[in-house]
């Protein structure tokens, strides 16, 4: 807030002359002391600033401080912990959950063996999670060795992989394989006893939403864009069209009414599971937006490289795949990333139209008569989870962007 | 530009037509199989008969070995989701006595919880066999809607909260107060209709979200506010000073709040609805879950009736003669089941009212079991 004119920080460069002795500089130029008054007291008006705002946050901190350690009562997130995350799972299950999430925990320690990185700055933050998770108080203690089999298997995996022969190969396959293997975890189908999709709920049910939307929807999104941008195939291009234009057309919860509401009075006798057809619902609307993401990217791609892969004598399939393709979507990888940021928030509106997903579990554990009147803390709970994902996610694309030198060319 | 506001509309139109496809589908579905409603026209329109209306209901659930109940997830006292995990509350149970009365077993069900937008699409398709989900009983709603309601569990009524301190005991005085209301709900329209026949001047304040509503009442900004005595009550308990509130014993408007079924299967409405009216019955030969094994050898021929030993009433409902009994032991009596969740132990501590059994005073009146 302070640092409104540059141009006095430039005197307070230190140079020595040659000749004269080294002098420490006045105390009043450089240290704390110096940073303050550079930065925070620099003319009367940044002084006047700096004061009225040290006061407007020392009230907001102290009010927020003395709500959360006094008034609130946590015992609405405490009493239902476990709801939050995996809503109506049945308890004598839980260790399908449990082990779908070690398979993922192994896979981002075998990941973060490979890749190092970004990768691995994540999957330390997840375990740092895991185990500030397992250190509360009223977590049982089959849920902190749960969280302690899944610090295992990250820091197992991020030593282990490198010595596996083939490692790059299992680790990618793990990840594709892992999806069904987890769906089919949580379901049962036949296998196990079958958990029916109405009792997921909470985080778990808008991870399996989110992902499901996200990764469904990148393919049928590259086909939309490329069929919009195809000159050929002039009826393609009217279909891409008019789909992506009707779907950007309409809000996502009308999509979501329209999925609950329309598909079982077309389906006539045939139920599709209300879950499934949420997925499908934001899958078809994520696919347009993603659709509009790579065609500009398409589009940035200057035509010599089009007429370069001609040259080369690469035909049309060739020449999209492996030349015009890749460059796109390095070129959007942030609007994507964007897209799959706003997606995972997206998936909060699934809430009205009666899943119980994170949002959705919070308003019917508030309807609870012994913790009536604590939205508050239920929400700003659910509103903490919803950022340490997102900026998960931010994180990991800033990187990501960065490593591939995106913006930089 | 132009051609693209022309494919879109275009396309509005074709969504348009299938939604009309597939609703005539529907009706001509709903006329053949409606044996209930007389005139085929009038349940026809939004009335959806399908969702495999071939089976008699009770045969699908017996098949499927659980019934599905549509609830409201987010209602205090009514429906939520408890700590461990199970849906609770008084239109709950009245669901669990069902899955009781059929199986033995109250907790042979699946509950689908649903907005207030969707329940009755979700009655239609089948996709729920009984929508237990605070829903007022209205002549739309059992006619074209092609709802068909089981007897009111509870009597709601739109009601008015004032300060203790404001020295306001009844409607007339609220003469030029600021009254608190929701904006795009019924409740605006009672107050209204309410107040223009009374002659009372008052200025109603909108807001469009009931927590801004609740927050304006508790700073002073509005003199009173109205919604369902229900909601009134269950939001008292989360004010800072509950005691210096109270709500006003009159009514602007009848809210009666019930189990809803299709109007293509009456085997089912009669289970429905029988299995309600045993919990009022069994308060009122006063039969509840504790005692009600002293009752199996009772002389009184209307208790012998109730509980199976005599006749073969439940038999002509589709059940075992013993359906009164499972559903008492599972859920209790009427009386039970509303102290249970909004009786003087919870934190509601709701005034039976118009919820207590005719012989106190109330409109709970069950027909004769026999």
């Amino acid at each position: 807030m302070g640092n409104l004119n540059d141009e006095k920080a430039i005197n307070h460069v230190h140079t020595p002359v040659e000749g004269t002795p080294d002098k420490e500089p006045p105390k009043t130029s450089v240290g704390v002391l110096g940073w303050l008054k550079e930065n925070l007291f620099s003319s009367w008006f940044n002084t006047i600033l700096t004061f009225i705002f040290a006061w407007i946050l020392y009230v907001l901190i102290k009010g927020t401080l003395s709500w959360v350690f006094l008034s609130a009562d946590w015992n609405v997130i405490t009493k239902n912990f476990a709801l939050y995350f995996v809503g109506q799972y049945p308890k004598e299950e839980i260790w399908r959950v449990w082990t779908s999430l070690s398979i993922v925990s192994l896979l981002f320690g075998f990941s973060s063996g490979l890749w190092k990185g970004t990768v691995r700055q994540l999957s330390v933050t997840l375990s740092v999670i895991y185990a500030i998770i397992a250190v509360m108080p009223f977590i049982t203690g089959e849920s902190r060795v749960w969280l302690g089999i899944n610090i295992l298997f990250i820091y197992a995996g991020m030593f282990a992989i490198s010595k596996i022969p083939k490692h790059k190969v299992i680790t990618i396959t793990g990840w594709l394989i892992s999806f069904p293997v987890i769906i089919f975890m949580l379901h049962g189908f036949g296998v196990f006893s079958e958990v029916s999709t109405n009792l997921w709920g909470g985080l778990l049910l808008t991870v399996l939403i989110a992902t499901v939307a996200i990764v469904a929807s990148f393919p049928i999104g590259v086909l939309l864009a490329l069929g919009r941008m195809s000159s050929k195939l002039p009826i393609i291009r009217w279909v891409c069209i008019a789909y992506i234009e009707l779907i950007r057309g309409v809000p996502l919860i009308t999509i979501l009414f329209m999925a609950q509401l329309m598909i079982p009075l077309f389906m006539g006798g045939i139920n599709i599971d209300n879950v499934l057809r949420v997925m499908i619902g934001a899958t078809l609307f994520t696919a347009a937006y993603l659709a509009e993401n790579v065609r500009g990217g398409l589009q940035s791609i200057p035509r010599g490289q089009h007429e370069a892969a001609q040259a080369l004598g690469l035909n049309s399939t060739y020449r999209t795949t492996f030349i015009i393709l890749p460059q796109a979507l390095r070129a959007v990888i942030p609007a994507i990333v964007g897209q799959c940021i706003s997606m995972f928030k997206d998936t909060a509106l699934v809430a009205i139209v009666g899943l119980i997903d994170l949002l959705g579990i919070a308003q019917t554990i508030v309807a609870n008569p012994k913790f009536l009147g604590k939205q508050m803390e239920a929400y700003l709970f659910i509103a903490l989870i919803y950022w340490v994902i997102s900026y998960s996610m931010s994180y990991a694309s800033r990187r990501l962007e960065k490593n591939l030198g995106v913006g930089e060319r | 530009m132009r051609k693209r506001s022309w494919i879109f509309l275009f396309s509005i139109v074709m969504a348009f037509a299938f939604v009309l496809a597939g609703c005539s589908d529907d009706s001509e579905e709903a006329s053949t199989s409606n044996d209930s409603g007389g005139d085929s026209q009038a349940t026809s329109g939004t009335s959806g008969g399908s969702g495999g209306s071939a089976k008699p209901t009770l045969e699908r659930v017996k098949e499927r070995g659980k019934i599905i109940v549509g609830v409201n997830g987010k209602l205090p006292g009514f429906g939520y989701v408890d700590e461990n995990g199970e849906y609770s509350g008084f239109d709950v149970d009245f669901g669990r006595a069902l899955a009781a009365a059929i199986f033995d077993d109250p907790n042979a069900i699946e509950f689908r919880p649903l907005s207030a937008q969707e329940r009755f699409t979700a009655l239609q398709t089948g996709e729920i066999d009984v929508l237990i989900r605070n829903t007022t009983w209205t002549l739309t709603r059992d006619t074209e809607v092609g709802g068909q309601f089981a007897p009111t569990t509870f009597y709601d009524g739109q009601g008015i909260m004032v300060r203790k301190d404001s020295g306001i005991n009844s409607l007339e005085e609220l003469e030029g107060a600021r009254i608190g209301v929701q904006a795009g709900t019924t409740t605006e329209l009672n107050l209204a209709d309410q107040f223009r026949k009374l002659g009372i001047e008052y200025e109603a304040v909108v807001f469009e979200d009931s927590n801004a509503l609740v927050a304006a009442y508790e700073q002073g900004s509005v003199d009173a506010w109205t919604t369902d005595k229900s909601g009134l009550v269950s939001r008292q308990s989360t004010l800072k000073n509950p005691d210096e509130h109270k709500i006003l014993s009159e009514s602007l408007s009848k809210e009666p709040l019930g189990p809803v079924v299709r109007q293509d299967d009456s085997q089912w409405f009669d289970i429905v609805k029988w299995v309600t009216l045993a919990t009022i019955e069994a308060e009122e030969l006063g039969i509840n879950s504790q005692n009600i094994d002293s009752f199996m050898d009772s002389d009184n021929p209307v208790v012998r009736r109730f509980v199976g030993v005599e006749s073969n009433l439940g038999e002509k409902l589709g059940l075992t003669n013993d359906f009164a009994v499972r559903v008492i032991k599972a859920v209790g009596n009427y009386g039970e089941i509303y102290d249970r969740h909004l009786g003087p132990d919870t934190v509601f501590k709701l005034e039976r009212g118009l919820n207590d059994l005719w012989t106190n005073g109330g409109l709970l009146y069950s027909p004769p079991f026999r």
